[in-house]
């Protein structure tokens, strides 16, 4: 009996200095820190991915904090509903970020690319890159090889192996930027997701002389300048031979499409036209472009509806990569 | 006792009998030329010609674009076309200038006649300048500006010139076809050099498989005082400067270094026999034996060939593409780089052109890293290239740079000796590429 009183004695008086002390030294050593900081994290999504320019959630969240206004910080993962969060938290007003999304700039497909040879190094774009031109002549276009995927934190980026290109799933893409870090192209972009994830893109960075590029890849923006002539907004500029559409003065109006001879500005997620191309017969000279924008069209269904279903290609890959390995 | 260099290495098939043995044939002239103004390590040459203007042979077309650089004459006689961009071996762009030829017409002063000039009383500084002038490269591989290599930065000496005629690639036989023709010219060539240098001794390296040239060299160099020849075990890449340092000197380069910080320089015997053309006969490089070989090729051998003849046409002298060809590479198949064209002009860098048969171009299926350290036993200058790969896949820049990847020669011994036949090479060239290019962006933040 005395014993368990003896130990009970000794163990409450330990357990009783050791909380004193610890009690002072937590006040003595008490490290300021901004409660909001930890409010911040929970509100972000956690994913670490890195692509705010932070080295993690919590450096974001630290980041957010310190900053005076939200201006220039945003997270790419949670995008608009986080950051208005963050800015309830913080008190400060978010001016709305317009939503992005990762775009593949190339379309040279296996058919309008020929291979000029057989690369057999070491899978990966970079060292492809380092080596030599690519396996088809164009010299800027995609290789291939799949960075970009291996990048991806979301699984929102799968080569589609009928046109050896990289596809982005605009619903899982959070535009952190990965893939475009990775790319040793600078082929990919992040641009702006546009109403409906609506938009149009030059599909290709093709910088050769027209004939060059067009000798190269059937698919490639030879720099004619058409489109840049017909667009009502400045939205479109050519440089070093390559059109390039500025997301921000596009306003969707889908006269550039016709115009190229090439078929390298994509229209994405628009219905197809099916009015529009009768009263387009009138004008003579007209209409056959308007026939070929009506195949370009249906060309266009054809592959919103490919991304659409990204995973059926994607169930394909996967049994020829184990063969490949096995 | 025959020596050889200490770490690694490795003992790929020669497979020099292709080609061994024959005769330097003379390329004829082509119709049309584009000269490559990148034909060197360093600064790209800038054009001194314009559209329109005959030049003569000899003439100095582009001038070298600073310290590290090369100037470039005219190989033929003709007219100049355009200077416009021309695609490499490997489909990139390169800034070139075309011409026309016209004929062999020969700027004044150069000595064109196979007499050999004996006797050289120049200054060092009048060598060296004359070096310069000739737009001397390293044609051993890696077309270092020869002059560069001549003068030493201050506070080091040179004590040996070590001449490189160990041709440790396999299929290539150019030096050994060089060393054979051209032996008395070389040795001149070596006393150029020891005077530019001011030194006294010069040992010329041969690997084992050329008894020949082995003999041959002996004979020419007992005549002349303080030139040695030494005969080396086959090994390679023993022909890598800083091997065959060690070889024939027994001195290790400490890493980083410059072989001039053991007292050595190195030069190949092609450059050796282009000093000679340069100092005694006035005659710019403007032409440099290649090798072109490969189990069908139909008549391998070792050609002439002025630069900026298509390889198209030295291919055709040698019978043509060989119709089971699965690669061509330039250079030989353990350094070379496998060409996705070769219509494209010869330059200073091309050693040699080698046609692989189908089954033999292929890599062969990879496995699993084993960690048996092949790789590591291999590699010459004594990295983890097994490591060093892991790391460029991961992306890790700075363990490279401690783990000494600076330090690769990218011979592929640890590639060849791979038994799970994984792309080491592939990896650890990129990822020294991606480490030299931060190093030189530290130092230029830091200036």
């Amino acid at each position: 009996m005395n014993l368990i009183v003896i130990s009970l004695l000794i163990l409450g008086v330990t357990g009783l200095v050791a909380a004193v002390l610890l009690y002072i030294v937590a006040q003595k050593f008490k490290v300021e820190e901004d409660p909001r900081i930890d409010e911040v994290q929970d509100a972000l999504p956690g994913a670490n991915c890195g692509g705010c320019g932070y080295a993690g959630c919590r450096a974001f969240a630290e980041g957010c904090v310190k900053a005076d206004s939200l201006d220039g910080l945003l997270c790419p993962v949670g995008g608009a509903p986080t950051m208005t969060k963050v800015g309830e938290i913080l008190g400060m007003a978010v001016v709305a970020a317009e939503p992005k999304v990762a775009v593949v700039r190339c379309n040279g497909t296996c058919e309008a690319r020929p291979r000029t040879s057989v690369y057999d190094g070491a899978k990966s774009c970079q060292i492809m890159h380092s080596c030599y031109v690519g396996e088809t002549a164009c010299p800027f276009g995609c290789l291939g090889c799949g960075d970009c995927v291996s990048a991806c934190d979301f699984d929102a980026i799968h080569m589609n192996p009928a046109t050896g290109l990289p596809e982005v799933d605009d619903e899982k893409c959070t535009s952190c930027g990965k893939c475009v870090k990775a790319c040793p192209r600078n082929i990919i972009e992040l641009r702006k997701k546009g109403p409906k994830s609506r938009r149009i893109v030059v599909m290709c960075v093709n910088k050769d002389k027209g004939a060059v590029a067009r000798k190269a890849c059937t698919n490639a923006c030879i720099g004619c300048s058409k489109c840049q002539k017909v667009c009502e907004f400045d939205a479109i500029t050519i440089e070093n031979n390559l059109a390039y559409i500025d997301y921000n003065k596009c306003r969707l109006c889908r006269k550039c499409e016709d115009q190229c001879p090439t078929g390298a500005i994509h229209v994405v997620n628009f219905p197809p036209r099916k009015p529009k191309a009768e009263p387009a017969a009138a004008p003579v000279q007209n209409s056959s472009k308007a026939q070929s924008a009506v195949q370009d069209g249906s060309k266009l269904s054809s592959e919103k509806t490919t991304l659409n279903n990204v995973e059926q290609p994607l169930n394909n890959v996967e049994p020829k990569n184990e063969e490949t390995k096995a | 006792m025959k020596s050889t260099f200490r770490i690694g290495g490795v003992h790929p098939h020669d497979n020099k009998q292709y080609s061994v043995h024959q005769p330097i044939t003379v390329c004829p002239l082509p119709a049309k030329a584009i000269i490559p103004l990148v034909q060197h390590i360093g600064a790209p040459a800038q054009a001194v010609v314009e559209k329109g203007q005959k030049v003569k042979v000899g003439a100095l077309i582009a001038k070298a674009g600073g310290f590290v650089s090369a100037n470039i004459h005219a190989p033929f006689s003709g007219t100049i076309t355009k200077i416009d961009t021309t695609i490499d071996a490997w489909g990139m762009k390169m800034p070139a200038i075309f011409m026309d030829v016209e004929g062999d017409e020969w700027l004044e002063g150069i000595d064109t006649s196979d007499t050999i000039v004996r006797g050289c009383n120049l200054e060092p500084k009048v060598i060296i300048e004359k070096v310069q002038e000739a737009g001397i490269v390293g044609l051993g591989g890696a077309c270092f500006p020869t002059h560069v290599k001549l003068m030493p930065p201050p506070g080091k000496v040179a004590e040996v010139l070590i001449v490189n005629g160990v041709e440790c690639e396999p299929y290539l036989t150019c030096d050994h076809q060089l060393m054979l023709e051209k032996g008395e010219e070389i040795i001149i060539g070596i006393q150029i050099l020891m005077r530019a240098l001011n030194i006294q001794k010069a040992i010329i390296g041969i690997e084992a498989n050329k008894p020949d040239a082995i003999k041959h060299m002996s004979a020419l160099a007992s005549k002349v005082l303080g030139i040695e020849v030494k005969a080396l075990k086959l090994k390679y890449p023993q022909g890598g400067e800083k091997q065959l340092i060690d070889a024939c000197i027994r001195r290790q380069v400490p890493s980083g270094a410059l072989p001039i910080e053991v007292g050595a320089v190195v030069d190949n015997v092609a450059t050796i026999y282009a000093v000679y053309e340069a100092v005694q006969k006035n005659k710019p490089l403007i032409s440099r034996v290649m090798t072109v070989t490969g189990k069908s090729v139909v008549k391998p051998g070792n050609y002439d060939v002025r630069f900026g003849t298509p390889l198209t046409d030295v291919v055709a002298l040698a019978g043509g593409v060989p119709e089971d060809t699965g690669k061509v590479i330039g250079g030989g198949p353990m350094m070379g780089r496998a060409m996705s064209n070769i219509d494209m002009p010869t330059n200073k860098r091309v050693s040699g052109l080698l046609f692989l048969p189908e089954a033999e171009s292929m890599r062969q299926e990879l496995t699993n890293c084993v960690r048996c350290g092949k790789c590591v036993g291999a590699c010459p200058m004594g990295l983890e290239p097994w490591l060093l790969s892991k790391q460029a896949w991961h992306s890790m820049w700075d363990e490279m740079e401690d783990h000494n990847i600076m330090d690769c020669i990218e011979c592929g011994c640890c590639q060849f000796t791979c038994p799970s036949h994984l792309p080491l090479l592939d990896y650890v060239r990129m990822g020294k590429a991606k480490v030299g290019g931060l190093i030189r962006a530290r130092q230029a933040a830091n200036k």
